[in-house]
């Protein structure tokens, strides 16, 4: 017997908190009671990424998307949509401004907009026919044989596009200005590094959709007269790089890439590079030294790759996001494109969501929307319920953002304003339970790590910065470090060669303005509030609450938790390794970190 | 596959949009998607494929296809697994491990029910229909 | 040229276009700090010390590598910038040991110049150093890398200037080390030992072996007659270390102040220079004209690391490498022989020492065998022109007033010709002056061959030599020298004429004026007043001829015969032989 209707009650934990379960057993309730128990099922799915608007509950196949349910509403829904097919208007979610709702205008509840990720999780990439039959390779017809390079070009400053590598410059003009120099050779690069910590949009892309990034490629090629290109990918992305190779293999026995693509007397091939993973590399002048064979450290610039790159070559380089645009945009037009978005920053981008957040994963939303947005709907908020304290965008070149610039609309520009920065996408929610300090002291520690070496103030200022953070987080520190790392910071931030050591203190600057009272906190009380500061934080048991249930003397790795049962334990500081195992297991709430 | 021209490319187009048209609509195939990204995979996707292509083949399904693609962005709730079938609501499945794709075998494939808390909602409309 | 107006510190200024910031404010009085950077090198733009404001950009950028634009302004020093510069300078000091008063570089590093100048009284960061050991594998130069400031000088040097590949960077971040390739001891590694990088480190990482304390032993030692012979390069460029313009000759300084030192002899390589005209012209004469007097081109082998260059890229060039020994090595075998004999001295007795402009001869004198030829050590220590000038300071001797004194006999006279063997382009030409006079039996008219002349890397051109026309080439700086051994290659394996009779080739830019162990920031505009003045020492000469030199003439009729006679053989000529690129 067939299911008439499928009735979708969030299961999601921004809608638990509306009581979204009262909802779903009085769904149940109400169809057993009015007998159609059996006609329609009722399940409870994963966050529909509208938690603002949550409880919320949607009934297929009418797609009737309920907003705002109460348990109440659950009769109402039975009474009048399952059993009348009466869809509840007044439930039924609404655009701002808009006071009457047609269904079909309904599917537009999401937040998110899949412009690079149209073909993730829809057709399989390794299957050069699937990508075919969504458009795929059109937008190379219209370029060979349709538009002249002048018109691609246009096209491309029509739809405003801005490279997502992270510095956001105009891509029409980065091909412009290869086009416009006279050489026999050019090179068109893919930068594929992605080394931010917790990003991995290019590799998805690349995974899900890999002749996207083939097809765009060969479209630079034909616009800006190059032959040969260049994806420089890491070699810990074995699946994409696996992907990439069959595409590679496909296009070229297609006759999409290679001599005389399409017979239209045009040549292009594309080869792979893998690199070793240094962080670096990904700044352009560095990957394409690696490329080259040599030590992979920035240089100077100018002059800039787009006139003299890879073996002193004019060389197109751009981001994986950047490349899955530019097929959309031939074929809906730059017109189209611009209407996405903000008015200086048109389009999607596509960010890593991860941390304290409730739904980690890759989004893409439209420019402009806001941090709130982002973290609050599409993401689920965070996670168990706790308080949200920052959001770092950017990575470790970006700044953090706090609640007071939740709504701030994201775009390059106003993520610069607020100190921090668009960065390649990467975007790390925390909680109450986050020390900004220790955070910060990780994203320095990359730095440290992965700075290349090559100018003074990258090199030995990230490494001063890493020492004080490190003094802050032990309690070692004077109120003059707090100096100390302004003036490094500026330092580093004026004087390194490239973009990783003049964004690096970023993180160290943007913390210590909004959270300077968390610094002194650390440096002159000795306190972490947030107790990850394990030299500043102490666990003891209050006796008054402290029943001797010997749960936590039990679970100390010491151990050195000590009291007889049912008598108040004890902690034997200098034994205590500040593991915080007590403190998770105690029900009675009587361990006291501090 | 002999190298294409311009022509030969749009007819393959043509031809394959017929393909997909009919297996949205009317095709008496049982789609099953397995997102296999490194997140779908690190989260136990091959798993779950190995079930469905399991269970395809015991209990003689013929009509089944069990295929992969990329990422969906879903990646708290790896594996994902989307289902395309006649007489149901397409459906996007989440946190799919074996155990649930077994069960998606019996209630969604054989029974025509989801699977309670595991369905989720897609991302996005998509912009290629548009 | 295509001029641009641009602003310093808001004052208008016109320059050509494609002139850098540093450069630009330069010819306008104003200097921009520097470390890194330095002229003879593309900017690696390491330090960070260079940064300045361009108006109305949030970005600062390098001065050292960034070409004006037309229309910008740029701000160069304003207290920001400033505390901004002191902040580098104090992160490099955190990580660079204190030790200046032990430091090679005490007095002429530029790192504690530019310390000085910042004014930083308190450490403010807590000194973190490299714990690497010091390299003293070479007999040469002594790498310290604890004191290694990254600034890329050296590794520059020794890959794009001399495309030796013997230095490299390894690690990266905070580890990122100075090292010799493939971690090798610089003695195993490919180094030729040329010092270009310790005449280009800005502080004490690289520096020349001092072994003036030897010197002043045997001083010392009674029972030792210390011969001390000056090489050509040295004399132009000494005055420098005790504030002169380059190029002022100080030939007879020098020898008053080597006698003030305690030498017992003073002897000038100039004469030996000319002594390896007359053997090295000859054997050229010989490849010209005899069918079994070795292949053409002929090649010159006075530079030592050149020969080490050759030995380990170039192993299959060694047929054509003139057997003549170096000046200073010939110079070391007649003082040990023919001077000996002459002034009846005990040649073991004799302690025959080297003021040089290079670190490669302190490798020379010990590289084969034939170094030996005498029965003793040819030459028993070389001292560098920094070594030198340091112990004159050291032993209070007053140097710019002292008066000019003569070489002594019978091997301290030179010619012209002798003399400009420090400058590249100079061996070709004095051989070709006494080339001439042995082909036609005719004196030149003009012994200034000037086509040979010139600091570009590499010059070739034709100069007639009786009936012939003689193929000619020269190359100074070692990247230069592969363009010239690829043409003889091809040639040679495609059974074609060679493409040149005769070639000279120097390791250092400039020719031996631009010597590893001359005084420190040496750049274009020094090489070329040094150049100018070993041509105004030859321009004076009353003899400008090696053939001419009367006691060359004298040694060939006292002592040697004839060049190319079995003496000279045993005295003045060497062999060579492939040498692997590394040695374990
Ligand atoms: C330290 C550093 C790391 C970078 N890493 C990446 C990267 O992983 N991927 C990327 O596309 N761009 C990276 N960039 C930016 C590139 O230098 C360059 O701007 C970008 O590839 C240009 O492409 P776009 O115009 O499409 O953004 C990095 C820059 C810096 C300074
Ligand atoms: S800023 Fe850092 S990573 Fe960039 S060139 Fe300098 S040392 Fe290398
Ligand atoms: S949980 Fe903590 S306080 Fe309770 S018994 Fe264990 S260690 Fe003691
Ligand atoms: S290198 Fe310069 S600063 Fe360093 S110890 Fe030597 S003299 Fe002093
Ligand atoms: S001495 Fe010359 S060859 Fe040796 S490391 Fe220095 S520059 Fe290189
Ligand atoms: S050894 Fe000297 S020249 Fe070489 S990198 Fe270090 S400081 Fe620079
Ligand atoms: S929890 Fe229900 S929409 Fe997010
Ligand atoms: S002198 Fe310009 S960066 Fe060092």
């Amino acid at each position: 017997m067939a299911i008439k209707n499928y009735c979708l009650v969030c299961g999601g934990s921004g809608c638990a908190a509306g009581k979204a379960d009262d909802i779903y057993h009085g769904l149940l309730t109400a169809a057993d009671a009015c007998g159609i128990g059996n006609d329609v099922q009722i399940v409870k799915t994963g966050c529909f990424g509208l938690c603002e608007k949550g409880p919320i509950v949607k009934v297929l196949p009418e797609e009737a998307f309920y907003v705002e349910v109460k348990p109440e509403d659950a009769e109402t829904i039975v009474n009048e949509h399952l059993l009348k097919g009466r869809i509840v208007d007044s439930l039924l979610y609404r655009e701002k401004g808009a006071d009457k709702t047609d269904l079909s205008e309904i599917k537009f509840y999401q937040k998110q907009m899949r412009l690079v990720l149209r073909n993730c999780g829809v057709i399989d990439p390794e299957e050069i026919n699937e990508y075919i039959a969504r458009q795929g390779y059109a937008a190379l017809e219209k370029v060979l044989f349709e538009l002249t390079p002048e018109e691609v070009l246009e096209e491309l400053k029509v739809s405003g596009l801005r490279g997502r590598g992270g510095a956001g410059f105009p891509t029409w003009l980065k091909w412009k200005f290869t086009a416009d120099v006279d050489s026999a050779e050019k090179f068109i690069v893919c930068n594929a590094d992605e080394g931010d910590p917790g990003a991995y949009m290019d590799r998805s892309t690349l995974e899900g959709d890999p002749h996207s990034i083939l097809e765009a490629m060969t479209i630079a090629a034909k616009t800006v007269g190059a032959d040969h290109g260049v994806i420089y990918i890491r070699a810990e992305y074995p699946l994409a790089i696996k992907r990439l190779e069959i595409a590679l293999k496909q296009a070229r026995e297609f006759g999409l890439l290679g001599d005389d693509i399409l017979g239209s007397g045009f040549s292009f091939d594309i080869e792979i590079r893998l690199g070793a993973g240094a962080f670096v590399c990904g700044e352009e002048t560095a990957l394409l030294a690696s490329t080259e064979g040599n030590r992979g450290m920035p240089i100077p610039k100018p002059p800039f790759p787009a006139v003299k790159g890879l073996f002193d070559k004019p060389t197109v380089i751009n981001n994986v996001e950047t490349y899955a645009n530019i097929p959309l945009i031939i074929i809906k037009g730059g017109a189209w494109f611009n209407a996405i978005g903000t008015e200086k920053s048109p389009g999607t981008k596509v960010f890593a969501l991860t941390g304290k957040i409730e739904n980690s994963g890759l989004v893409e939303v439209p420019m402009g929307t806001t941090l709130r947005e982002i973290i609050f709907d599409v993401g689920g908020g965070i996670r168990d319920g706790k308080e949200f304290k920052a959001v770092q965008t950017g990575g470790p070149s970006g700044g953090v953002i706090t609640k007071d610039y939740l709504d701030t609309p994201i775009d390059f520009d106003h993520l610069t304003a607020i100190g921090s920065m668009m960065g390649s996408g990467g975007m790390i929610v925390m909680d109450e339970d986050d020390c900004i300090v220790d955070i910060t002291k990780f994203y320095m520690e990359f730095c440290v790590d992965e700075s290349c070496g090559k100018c003074a103030p990258c090199r030995i200022g990230t490494k001063r910065m890493h020492q004080i953070l490190d003094k802050i987080t032990t309690g070692k520190a004077t109120l003059e470090d707090l100096q100390k790392l302004k003036d490094i910071g500026l330092a580093t931030q004026k004087a390194s060669l490239c973009g990783l050591g003049q964004t690096a203190a970023n993180p160290v600057l943007s913390t210590m303005k909004y959270f300077e009272e968390e610094y002194l906190e650390h440096i002159r009380d000795g306190k972490c509030r947030a107790g990850k500061c394990k030299d500043l934080v102490s666990y003891t048991i209050d006796a008054e609450k402290c029943i001797g249930c010997t749960v936590c003397a039990r679970k100390c790795p010491v151990p050195c938790i000590s009291g007889e049962r049912k008598m108040p334990h004890v902690i034997d500081q200098d034994q205590c390794i500040k593991c915080g195992a007590c403190f998770d297991v105690c029900k009675f709430g009587a361990v006291i970190v501090a | 596959m002999a190298k294409m021209t311009l022509e030969t490319l749009r007819k393959l187009r043509e031809e394959q949009k017929e393909v997909i048209e009919r297996r949205d609509s009317g095709d008496k195939s049982i789609h099953i998607i397995v997102g296999m990204g490194t997140c779908g995979i690190a989260a136990g996707a091959k798993e779950a494929l190995n079930v469905f292509l399991g269970e395809a083949y015991t209990r003689k399904m013929d009509n089944v296809v069990v295929k992969q693609t990329g990422c969906m962005g879903l990646c708290y709730a790896e594996p994902t697994v989307e289902v395309k079938m006649e007489g149901m609501p397409d459906t996007l499945y989440g946190n799919v491990d074996a155990a649930v794709a077994r069960k998606i075998v019996n209630l969604h494939l054989l029974g025509g029910k989801l699977v309670n808390d595991h369905v989720f909602d897609y991302p996005a409309r998509d912009i290629n229909k548009e | 040229m295509a001029m641009v107006n641009i602003k310093i510190n808001g004052q208008p200024h016109e320059v050509e276009a494609g002139t850098s910031i540093l450069k630009a404010a330069k010819a306008f009085q104003v200097n921009i700090p520097t470390l890194c950077y330095h002229p003879d090198l593309e900017p690696w733009a390491a330090c960070g010390l260079c940064v300045v404001k361009v108006e109305n950009s949030p970005k600062m950028v390098r001065a050292c590598a960034t070409e004006v634009v037309d229309g910008q302004n740029y701000i160069t020093h304003d207290p920001e910038i400033m505390e901004i510069r002191k902040t580098v300078v104090e992160l490099i000091q955190s990580n660079h040991p204190n030790e200046c008063l032990t430091c090679a570089r005490n007095g002429s590093c530029e790192f504690q110049d530019i310390s000085a100048d910042f004014c930083i009284r308190e450490a403010p960061y807590c000194e973190m150093l490299k714990d690497l050991p010091k390299d003293e594998s070479t007999p040469s130069i002594v790498l310290d890398p604890r004191k290694c400031i990254n600034c890329g000088r050296c590794v520059q040097v020794c890959q794009q200037l001399q495309d030796v590949w013997a230095l490299e960077f390894i690690d990266r971040g905070y580890g990122t080390v100075m090292q010799p390739a493939a971690g090798a001891l610089l003695n195993e590694s490919p180094c030729i030992k040329c010092g270009q990088c310790s005449a280009h480190c800005p502080v004490g990482a690289i520096y020349e072996k001092d072994e003036t304390e030897e010197l002043l032993a045997a001083i010392r030692d009674e029972s030792k007659h210390v011969a001390i012979q000056v090489a050509p390069a040295v004399r132009v460029a000494i005055g420098e270390a005790f504030g002169l313009e380059p190029g002022v000759l100080l030939t007879g300084k020098i020898y008053a102040a080597l006698r003030m030192l305690g030498a017992d002899a003073v002897f000038d390589t100039n004469f030996a220079a000319d002594l390896t005209i007359m053997e090295e012209g000859t054997e050229l004469v010989h490849r010209l004209t005899s069918k079994d007097g070795g292949p053409l081109p002929q090649i010159t082998s006075c530079c030592p690391a050149w020969t080490d260059f050759m030995e380990k890229y170039y192993p299959d060039m060694i047929p054509h490498f003139s057997t003549a020994k170096s000046p200073m090595m010939m110079q070391g075998a007649v003082t040990k022989t023919y001077y000996a004999e002459k002034a009846e001295i005990d040649p073991k007795d004799i302690y025959s020492v080297a003021i040089m402009p290079c670190t490669a001869k302190k490798y020379e004198i010990g590289r084969d065998d034939n170094m030996h030829a005498s029965g003793y050590n040819d030459m028993d220590l070389v001292i560098t022109t920094r070594e030198l000038a340091r112990l004159i300071k050291r032993a209070g001797i007053d140097f710019l007033n002292l008066k000019d004194e003569e070489a002594d006999n019978p091997i301290g006279v030179y010619s012209g010709a002798g003399t400009i063997f420090g400058v590249t382009g100079g061996v070709m030409e004095a051989a070709l002056r006494t080339a001439y006079k042995l082909v036609t039996d005719e004196e030149l008219g003009d012994v200034n061959i000037q086509a040979v002349r010139g600091m570009d890397g590499v010059r070739s051109g034709e100069v007639p030599v009786g009936d012939t026309n003689l193929r000619v080439a020269v190359a100074h700086g070692m990247a230069n020298v592969r363009q010239l051994m690829d043409e003889v290659r091809e040639a040679r394996d495609t059974g074609k004429e060679p493409p040149y009779h005769f070639i000279e080739v120097m390791a250092c830019k400039g020719g031996c004026i631009g010597g590893g162990g001359q005084p420190y920031n040496t750049d274009e505009e020094v090489r070329q007043k040094r150049a100018a003045g070993i041509y105004n020492d030859d321009e004076k000469s009353t003899v400008r001829c090696s053939y001419q030199n009367p006691s060359i003439i004298k040694i060939y009729d006292d002592y040697l015969g004839e060049p190319l006679s079995a003496r000279s053989h045993e005295l003045l000529h060497t062999r060579y032989h492939a040498r692997p690129l590394y040695q374990k």
